[in-house]
């Protein structure tokens, strides 16, 4: 990698600070895009803002019948922690099927959702579940924070601070693992709650999306039968060495009812 | 019952010697080593899958901080370094030699495939000479490039070399055509099957790394590699590229994590540190990368082949007709040629009579990474073909497979066998492997394990895989009129120390096999000593007697034997000492279990106390030399071939493709096990990449553009424990005739085995002939569907 000044601010004014005093600074959160990026040498910025030493943005907390989870909390520690296995089982279990024991044990929810990898898991979970990200400027909801590929809502000194879950009646992920890298080629999120049914889909397209049919259809039947007919267009899906296009529509359908079947059961 | 008790002698499972210091972190490996006053190298590489050179500019890399020199192509040519050659001869069909374009450790003129080397730089540390690297400024002109092997011959595909016009390497021959046209001519039923083996990536978990030393006072030279065979390295680089005296060279390879056949070879890289330290005169070092690995490590496999097998109406195979290209890559890498022709073609009789076969290979040059052996070496390639067709042929024929092997199988009463593709079986129980894995699997209760997958909608198929190998491959003369440039014996030297220890030193190259164990387990078995005394030396060209090193399953059968060899010696001159000490004649001294004895007395003498005397003779016969360290060289007298049969049983999910490996059961004959829990270990590891290869594992080039599109972990999918079922192992033993140990080899059989294994379990649960390597999900999902369409 090339050299980079290293900073680990205790606040996240500071860290904003940072940023703002770097001719080209960047923000790392668990560093598990970003750093194999740097080894790489495909990026090379002149600062790098580590938020690993920022202690508000950890941990995991009730509010007003919310979860909230810190920004800078790991994949393994929402994996295991005993409230949200509790309240969203789901969610503890999109959590234990992220990458590898190593990803789960330095990787975050803030970073991976600010970096919105087309094959992340955490953007079905964020959208499925609706909830809301904290940043350092606002609250929004997820909907209108994921905008695009590897692309959000977040400003360039904006830093996600938490992220706010509803607990739903029902809810589960499914997804299919790229055998090698074990993100997502396709992962549904469904949940039924505080939020009404909603359908969340990461891995097949550009970014996640929302499955309209699939919510209307769940809306009046929330079963796997309701959604026995629901098809996705292939046109604009991902398409690669490990599935194309067409697949991961197929891939879709099957996750979305098993999806279903999973939170109905 | 083992000599030495029943904890560490021959087939004892012994625990692994050196497990203690590679699970605890103090194994030392060629990165682990650092030189006073050593510097970094970094490798400029192709970015181009071909294109020529039209000039090379280093002048800012030469300013860049903490940088010493750096090198390309003409620097080399200009102290007359040699190209990398090929070890291995292959004959035409026109009595022609293969083509040998020449291959430089540094491109001169061209760069042929993507992560070519073109230049290094040289740093005080690693991370300045990448950043020197990055300013090496190279003018390329690109061309176009062929990186499919199915169509590298065709008219009009780019040239990679003007040495081999149409890209052709060699067309090879084995077997007699019109034989086997006269046998197709009466067959009562042809079963034709196109397939192809899939390019994989070694991926050893240790990547390679070179240090190169130059000692300006003695004008010596040091590599310290991770090499499989450092004798063979320092012979090649001597010998053809430096031409260097032997003595003024000596390899060191330490602990090597991993090779599966990638570490054999002589590398561009580590020439260019051994080369560059005397320029620099400082120590050179260089590890990969886990992306250099990816690109420029040697592949594996690679064939597009077209299969006829004829039978008579009971299924009885009549002849074999087998036409495959081989893609060898960019450049020969040091053994490449051999493997799509004598280590393949060879095996194609299999377990069966099948009484004529004819195999035409032609190798071609493409635009990609060097090709050579990797675990199994030509003979996974040759047992695909072979379990593949005879699957195909039973389900055509409408025999149960197991029955269709049955009726072809080599019959214990023809042992010695001669197969119509030169080998000679030496021996082996067919149909006794097959006995105990169908038993293991449970093979009549399939037919209800389908029904309870099918209830819970599922496809279950079963695959059967009767394969056989070639190890240790030799003896010395036969390789060398097929054209081997090295002979195939191994060395070792077993010396006692005054005290009664004993240090082995072993031309065999442990990377991974547990031979520190093994070896030990031998010597102590065979001189009666405690195992804890026994000490294996190998890696070393400055201490061990110049050997072979390690691939094809060859160590225990060839290095082992040599182990054998060299304790009888022991044995023989310590007789002749025990005899004088206790008075007696040496025919009446007796060895068992570490002690003389005088044969119907209560006289003895521990092989210990002999040792001493030897180092200490003070009352000592006088036609005996003093010391006790004796040297063999054992040549075998063909080559061991296990055999066994391998049994899958698969679960489809049909909506997704998901394969599951529900089963596995492994019955092997390895003839004598040593230690059976190492063997067991060996079996895991090859099934594993058996499986790896049929479900997980391509090698995947841009057909276009020649660019790697599998060069890392993110696509490159490597098989993980979870992918696995608990494999089932079951050993069957008919003893070697030609070694005194009586041993086959066993590191290669899971890999050569499984493939066909996993496919023609794959085909069974989807009611389909064929199908290509790996089984992805979206491809056993397509599978699926069409068939199930074609059902309704």
């Amino acid at each position: 990698m090339y050299d980079f000044t290293h900073h680990r601010p205790a606040s996240v004014d500071d860290a904003v600070k940072a940023l703002a005093g770097a001719s080209d600074g960047k923000f790392m959160a668990g560093g598990m895009t970003l750093i194999p990026t740097l080894k790489q040498r495909l990026a090379s910025p002149s600062d790098l803002v580590d938020l690993g030493g920022i202690r508000d943005l950890k941990g995991i907390r009730e509010d007003g019948g919310k979860l909230v989870i810190g920004a800078m909390t790991t994949h393994a520690t929402v994996a295991r922690d005993a409230t949200v296995r509790a309240k969203i089982p789901a969610l503890a279990h999109l959590a234990d099927g992220i990458g590898d024991p190593q990803v789960r044990n330095r990787g975050t929810i803030g970073g991976s959702i600010a970096n919105n990898d087309p094959a992340a898991d955490y953007p079905a979970g964020l959208v499925g579940l609706g909830a809301t990200v904290h940043t350092s400027k606002r609250e929004l909801s997820a909907d209108d924070f994921f905008t695009g590929m590897f692309e959000t809502a977040l400003a360039e000194d904006e830093i996600v601070t938490a992220v706010a879950f509803p607990q739903p009646d029902k809810a589960a992920y499914v997804k299919f693992a790229n055998p090698a890298s074990r993100y997502a080629i396709v992962g549904v999120m469904v949940a039924k709650g505080p939020a009404g049914v909603r359908v969340a889909v990461t891995g097949a397209g550009p970014s996640v999306f929302r499955l309209a049919d699939a919510e209307s259809a769940l809306g009046g039947n929330f079963s796997a039968d309701a959604v026995g007919n629901v098809k996705v267009s292939a046109d604009g899906l991902n398409s690669d060495l490990h599935a194309s296009a067409e697949y991961r529509a197929h891939l879709v359908s099957v996750m979305l009812k098993r999806a279903v079947a999973a939170a109905a059961g | 019952m083992p000599d030495s008790g029943p904890d560490t002698g021959i087939g004892a499972s012994v625990k692994r010697k050196e497990d203690f210091r590679f699970l605890t972190g103090q194994g030392r490996f060629t990165d682990d080593i650092d030189r006073p006053g050593q510097v970094h190298a970094y490798f400029v590489r192709s970015p181009h899958a071909h294109a020529r050179i039209k000039g090379i500019d280093k002048a800012a890399a030469e300013q860049a901080p903490g940088v010493i020199a750096v090198f390309t192509g003409a620097d080399m040519a200009a102290d007359n370094v040699g190209s990398l050659p090929c070890g291995w001869v292959v004959t035409d069909r026109h009595g022609q030699p293969h083509k040998a374009p020449p291959h430089f450790p540094l491109a001169r003129d061209k760069v042929l495939y993507v992560g070519d080397h073109v230049a290094v730089a040289i740093a005080e540390t690693y991370a300045q000479a990448k950043e020197a690297g990055e300013q090496v400024a190279v003018d390329y002109e690109e061309l176009p490039a062929i990186a499919n092997p199915a169509k590298a011959a065709a008219e009009g595909a780019p040239q990679v070399h003007d040495e081999a016009p149409g890209n052709l390497c060699y067309d090879w021959v084995m077997g007699d055509e019109a034989q086997v046209d006269a046998a197709f001519a009466k067959a009562h039923h042809v079963t034709r099957l196109d397939l192809i083996n899939n390019r994989l990536i070694p991926n050893a978990m240790e990547p390679r790394a070179a240090i190169g030393e130059y000692d300006g006072g003695t004008d010596n030279y040091t590599l310290y590699s991770t090499s499989q065979n450092p004798h063979l390295l320092k012979l090649i680089l001597c010998a053809f590229v430096f031409g260097l005296n032997e003595n003024k060279l000596r390899v060191i390879a330490p602990d090597v994590g991993g090779g599966f056949g990638s570490k054999i070879f002589c590398y561009a890289e580590e020439t260019v540190c051994t080369w560059a330290a005397k320029k620099v005169r400082r120590p050179v070092k260089w590890t990969a990368e886990r992306s250099e690995s990816f690109s420029s490590d040697a592949h594996g496999r690679d064939h597009v082949t077209h299969a006829e097998l004829a039978m008579d109406e009971n299924g009885k195979f009549l002849g074999l007709k087998v036409e495959t290209t081989a893609n060898m890559g960019a450049y020969l890498s040091s053994f490449a040629t051999a493997v799509p022709t004598y280590l393949y073609a060879t095996l194609l009789a299999g377990q069966y009579t099948t009484p004529v076969i004819f195999a035409n290979v032609k190798a071609v040059f493409t635009n990609t990474a060097p090709v050579d052996a990797y675990r199994g070496a030509g003979r996974p390639e040759a047992t695909y073909v072979l379990e593949r067709i005879v699957e195909v042929a039973a389900r055509e024929m409408k025999i149960d497979p197991v029955e269709l092997r049955r009726r072809n199988f080599i019959q214990p009463d023809q042992f010695p066998y001669q197969t119509p593709v030169a080998l000679q079986y030496d021996i082996g129980d067919y149909d006794q492997s097959m006995d105990k894995a169908l038993e293991m699997i449970d093979y009549k209760g399939f037919a209800e394990r389908r029904k309870a997958s099918e209830a819970k909608g599922k496809l279950r198929g079963i695959g059967i895989s009767a394969y056989i190998e070639a190890c240790g491959i030799a003896p010395s003369a036969v390789v060398g009129s097929l054209g081997a440039g090295v002979g195939l014996w191994e060395s070792a030297q077993v010396r006692f120390n005054p005290t009664g220890s004993v240090t082995i030193f072993t031309g065999s190259h442990s990377h991974g096999q547990g031979h520190e164990t093994t070896f030990s387990q031998l010597v102590a078995d065979t001189l009666g000593v405690p195992i804890e005394n026994v000490e294996i030396v190998h890696g070393d060209t400055g201490s061990v007697p110049m050997g072979m090193g390690t691939y094809g399953s060859r160590s225990l059968a060839v290095g082992g034997s040599a182990i054998a060899k060299a304790c009888d010696k022991i044995i023989e001159k310590s007789r002749k000492i025990a005899a004088h000490l206790m008075e007696a004649s040496v025919e009446d001294v007796e060895f068992d279990k570490g002690k003389f004895r005088v044969a119907g007395t209560d006289k003895e003498k521990s092989i210990a106390e002999i040792a001493f005397t030897a180092y200490v003779p003070h009352n000592y016969p006088a036609d005996v030399e003093p010391g006790l360290d004796e040297t063999a060289f054992y040549d075998p007298l063909n080559f061991t071939y296990p055999a066994g049969v391998h049994i899958c049983e698969v679960e489809i999910d049909p909506a997704t493709g998901i394969t599951e490996v529900v089963d596995w059961v492994a019955v092997d004959d390895f003839g004598k096990v040593i230690n059976p829990m190492v063997v067991e270990g060996q079996v895991h590891g090859g099934i594993a990449q058996g499986v790896g290869q049929a479900m997980l594992e391509n090698c995947v080039y841009d057909m276009e553009s020649g660019q790697l599109l599998t060069g890392s972990y993110m696509d490159y999918c490597m098989p993980r424990a979870g992918d696995l079922p608990s494999f089932r192992i079951g050993l069957t033993e008919t003893p070697c005739t030609h070694n005194p140990l009586g041993v086959k080899g066993c590191g290669e059989a899971g890999a050569i085995a499984a493939p066909p294994a996993v496919i023609n379990a794959i085909t069974d649960a989807l009611g389909i002939l064929s199908m290509d390597m790996p089984a992805t999900p979206e491809k056993v999902w397509r599978l699926a569907n069409q068939h199930a369409q074609a059902a309704e």
